[in-house]
């Protein structure tokens, strides 16, 4: 049935695996009807896709250096952008992305904003530009731009500053949704998320990350895509949600207003559990001022063009036109996910208050809820919880409390829908964050293998060698990430929203002016990465830690806007006073600015 | 002017333009979100402010990508500097 080349072959073999993904829905379907228990098909879903990327990550490995850390450079434009968008999408915007404008409506709807416009700085300021440089890695462009170990070394500690805080948010995720979905301990199920993570990228590096995060693409898109446009017809809202919720949203407003947010006391919200909420913003209101909005959007936005999880795929692109191609793609493919968060929320929200709907429950008696069946399972995982507060016997908007993550993960069930579906959303989410963690832990990793080991420490070392270290790190980071999210620090998009902050403070500057700015030099660059990081993070200790108040609205989600700012300031003033670059430099730069000729490091 | 100068002037350019249309649909309109919210252009019938942080700014940057890749692409033709097999 295939002939030839595996990359000649990519529509066929993903169409293919796309059909028999389908196929299993269907089957699954099918087994839920014949009476398979819930449990079963929680497990069957998860499961067998963790097999199936296992399997991709087995037949991808690798020995070849080129192939481990780019992918052989010939990943087409398109599937770059479905391996790019999966390694984009964590479970922070899988799992929790929903529930978040579901509780806050538009102050956080500038998340999307922010994390779809980033990428038109990467595609005008960096990505065409780096895979021009032919780097393995970003501190490999900054150390060969900027000349020398200390800033490669800045780069490194920013970069894996960066990515282990966003790594330990996915392993997390993982571990919360392999303990609902195969229904064992959260302090297990973490290193069972690890274990599958592990298998995609341990022996075929990024070769095998493209090829298992297109594959998590597939299964994720699909599982968001289906629940929301089913939902949608299922409430007679409309076939193409995304165009036709517009009553919907009118609904939800006219409810709010006729329920209004009531405040409950301390005393009552002591007895709710930790980490629920009660919905107290309007749904489609701008309830944010500017600045709060826009400085949160900004500091995603540059960050987006600092990670360099992100930055390293458009490594793998066969040239610097398809790089820039692949950029587009890539936020086409976002964009498929993002726009449907909205609907998500809506929906779920409509579900929930619409007394005019089968599936609505304020308004309802209390015991009237707890007895519903789904209202039980999700009481039990500690993500859902009503309480009589005023005690008329009838549930309030108020009364009613919901995890975040419980929006994607629990809205297929209370809209009704067969468990199937609930499955399919688990093995989404949970492909979303393996795809995400893969692409992180390789990041760390790979700098760590080819940028502190081989370049600075033995230069000689040989490839076999290389790639032995390289995955000796890719496990250790898993452990250390494993252990840590273990602990459960921080909500999963807390310290997402951190790792986009710290990635801003570092890396924005030094990286935009390396191509842009000739006359930035090694010393501006070091100043700019080690100021702008330790602002950042001073700010954020002084925030978030020790009480501080801030100073221009500036949060503990905002820190990005000091570090940069500083690291902007320290990067022009110490880049001045310094000695311009070398004139080998200069000219490395102009070559970097042209699309045509041999990479800059395939020429030494 | 020698040609890779030229070359470059021209590729500043369009990243000016481009920079200049991200930054109204992911900042500039935003300065505006209560008034725009109270508009009577409803796109699909979704209040505005609400519209754009939907769909509407997202599907500008999408395409404002492949446009810039677009315009990119011929200005690296004009000056020969359009990559060839084998450059890599």
């Amino acid at each position: 049935m295939i002939k030839g080349k595996f990359i000649d072959n990519l529509p066929k073999i993903y169409g293919i695996y796309t059909g028999g993904f389908l196929v299993f829905i269907i089957l699954m379907s099918i087994a839920e009807q014949a009476g398979m228990s819930k449990e079963l098909i929680g497990i069957f879903f998860v499961s067998f896709t963790v097999l199936i990327y296992a399997l991709i990550g087995w037949l991808s490995r690798t020995l070849q250096s080129d192939a481990y850390y780019v992918a052989g450079r010939q990943v087409p434009t398109v599937f770059n952008g479905m391996a790019t968008a999966a390694d984009w999408m964590s479970g922070a915007s899988f799992v929790a992305m929903a529930g978040g404008i579901y509780f806050k409506g538009y102050g956080y709807m500038a998340l999307l904003v922010g994390w779809t416009g980033g990428y038109v700085l990467v595609a005008a300021l960096l990505a065409p530009y780096l895979r021009k440089f032919g780097c393995y890695t970003v501190p490999d462009f900054i150390g060969t731009r900027y000349g020398g170990n200390l800033a490669r070394f800045c780069a490194v500690l920013v970069l894996t500053l960066a990515s282990f805080t966003y790594v330990t948010a996915q392993i997390n995720a993982t571990g919360r949704i392999a303990s609902v979905a195969l229904d064992i301990p959260f302090n297990i199920a973490v290193y069972v998320g690890l274990a599958s993570i592990l298998m995609c990228s341990m022996l075929g590096g990024m070769r095998a990350v493209t090829w298992t995060q297109v594959a998590q693409y597939i299964v994720l898109i699909i599982a968001y895509l289906l629940p929301v446009f089913w939902i949608s017809n299922n409430i007679g809202a409309g076939f193409f949600p995304h165009f036709m919720l517009a009553d919907e949203v009118a609904r939800i407003a006219e409810l709010e207003g006729q329920f209004g947010f009531v405040k409950n006391s301390a005393a009552d919200m002591a007895t709710v559990p930790k980490g629920l909420a009660q919905i107290t913003k309007a749904h489609s209101a701008v309830n944010a001022t500017p600045w709060a909005f826009i400085s949160l959007a900004i500091c995603m936005m540059a960050g987006t063009a600092s990670l360099p999880h992100v930055m390293m795929r458009y490594f793998t692109t066969p040239s610097v036109r398809t790089a820039r191609r692949s950029v587009g793609w890539s936020l086409f493919f976002i964009f498929l996910l993002y726009s449907s968060a909205p609907m998500l929320a809506t929906l779920s929200k409509i579900s929930l208050m619409d007394p005019n709907l089968a599936t609505g429950i304020i308004g309802k008696s209390i015991a009237e809820v707890q007895a519903l069946d789904w209202y039980q399972n999700w009481n039990q995982a500690k993500l859902m919880f009503v309480s009589d507060f005023n005690g008329n016997g009838l549930l309030e908007l108020e009364e009613f409390f919901m995890k975040g993550d419980a929006v994607v993960l629990a809205t297929p069930e209370i809209a009704g829908l067969p468990y199937v579906i609930s499955g399919l959303v688990a093995a989404g989410g949970m492909a979303a964050a393996m795809s995400t963690a893969d692409g992180l832990v390789l990041a760390i990793s790979n700098a760590l293998s080819h940028d502190i080991y081989y370049k600075i420490i033995n230069p000689k070392a040989e490839t076999a060698k290389r790639l032995i270290v390289a995955r000796i790190l890719l496990v250790l980071i898993g452990f250390a990430g494993a252990t840590i999210a273990a602990l459960e620090i921080n909500d999963i998009l807390g310290s997402v929203i951190w790792a986009f902050d710290f990635a801003m403070s570092g890396l924005f500057f030094p990286l935009v002016l390396g191509v842009w700015w000739k006359r930035a030099n090694a010393a501006g660059a070091v100043a700019g990465m080690l100021l702008g990081l330790a602002s950042g993070t001073a700010y954020l200790i002084w925030v978030h830690f020790m009480g501080g108040a801030g100073f221009l609205g500036i949060t503990a989600s905002t820190f990005g806007l000091v570090g940069a700012s500083v690291s902007l300031v320290a990067m022009i003033v110490v880049s001045l006073i310094t000695e311009a670059p070398d004139s080998a430099t200069q000219k490395m730069v102009d070559d970097v600015r042209v699309p045509s000729g041999k990479t800059i490091l395939g020429k030494q | 002017m020698s040609k890779q100068e030229q070359h470059w002037e021209k590729t500043r350019g369009l990243l000016f333009i481009t920079l200049a249309i991200w930054f109204v649909f992911s900042i500039g309109i935003f300065l505006f979100g209560a008034e725009m919210q109270e508009s009577s252009i409803k796109p699909f019938g979704y209040p505005l402010t609400y519209w754009f942080t939907c769909q509407g700014s997202l599907a500008i940057f999408v395409i404002l990508i492949f446009w810039f890749a677009g315009r990119q692409e011929k200005i690296d033709d004009e000056f020969g500097f359009t990559e060839r097999e084998g450059d890599q």
